[in-house]
């Protein structure tokens, strides 16, 4: 099957695809979360040191890797929609960056709700915590960076050299924990060593990041269609298929 | 399986819940401001139309 790819890089092609691709994404999201709070709480068993509290880190640890993927996949839709002045994908970035930030609030609630009973503290400003602060930061920057410009096209590479500049903390949160002597623990799971923990709560840790993956999918496309409707409500596609009484799908402008 | 020992958490229950709750809020949430944001959307671009519609008619 060949897919004409240029097509769907117009936002009016786009727009009909997203809103048929949500519930694919949405569906197994929902139950995949389930699945993903009974493995945490009725299959891993009790942490011989950490007792019950340790259950807060199968979500913490998916929020804090989404925060950081997220963050990468903005910024190359950033960096493509600026180079390539292909608007789609500048949306994309901006329907991304509240997602992101999202996540990395939660990496960071999570934590703070961890280290309070663990390390006696809601807060420490140790290299991994701080950064990771710093990139919860990088994405209220990008937003409101291209919220205070007018211009959306202007915004959109007004943010992307934003994004792109802060790439470079990426691999900063991942390496801190091996370039200073941290409070932050090490990683637990490695591509080239076994990993240390019980197979369930990997298992738990697996689920909700397929859960997370799925959810920011299904999100992003949900915030990308506002956001097409948004900046071309002014154009022809837009007003023609308003004209049909079309709102919910335009369902029209694939044919068309 | 004795539920209030479940909910206890071995003592940590004000943690343990709390992060899952604020995490259960902060993606409900996400999703409703978005169907909410695309309601008023459609709403206005229908509204639109009727004025316009009316326009023509007078």
């Amino acid at each position: 099957m060949k897919i004409n790819w240029y097509k769907y890089s117009s936002p009016a092609n786009f727009y009909p695809l997203a809103g048929k691709m949500i519930p694919w994404f949405a569906i197994p999201a929902a139950i995949l979360f389930i699945v993903g709070v009974y493995v945490s709480f009725f299959v891993a068993p009790t942490d011989f040191q950490q007792g019950e509290v340790y259950r807060i880190l199968f979500l913490h640890v998916a929020a804090a890797w989404m925060g950081m993927f997220l963050y990468v996949l903005m910024a190359v839709y950033a960096g493509i929609g600026w180079a390539f002045n292909a608007r789609l994908s500048s949306m994309m970035a901006s329907a991304i960056s509240t997602t992101g930030a999202m996540f990395t609030f939660l990496a960071l609630v999570t934590g703070s709700f961890w280290g309070k009973p663990t390390w006696g503290t809601w807060w420490v400003w140790d290299a991994r915590v701080t950064s990771t602060l710093i990139l919860l930061f990088l994405y209220i920057g990008f937003i409101s960076l291209q919220s205070a410009i007018d211009d959306p096209r202007r915004a959109d590479r007004a943010g992307a050299v934003l994004a792109l500049v802060g790439v470079i903390n990426v691999p900063i949160i991942y390496f801190s924990v091996q370039w200073w002597n941290t409070l932050h623990q090490g990683a637990t799971i490695r591509i080239a060593n076994k990993p240390t923990m019980a197979p369930s709560m990997i298992a738990a840790m697996l689920i909700f990041l397929a859960a997370c993956w799925l959810y920011s999918i299904a999100v992003v496309l949900m915030r990308v269609r506002c956001i097409i409707l948004e900046r071309e409500r002014n154009t022809g596609w837009i007003s023609e298929a308003v004209e049909r009484h079309d709102t919910t799908n335009f369902r029209g402008v694939e044919s068309a | 399986m004795n539920w209030s020992k479940f909910f206890f958490m071995g003592g940590y229950a004000f943690y343990v819940w709390g992060s899952y709750g604020v995490a259960l809020v902060a993606m409900a949430g996400e999703v409703i401001i978005l169907l909410r944001r695309k309601k008023n959307l459609t709403g206005q671009l229908d509204q639109s139309s009727e004025d316009r519609t009316h326009e023509n008619k007078a």
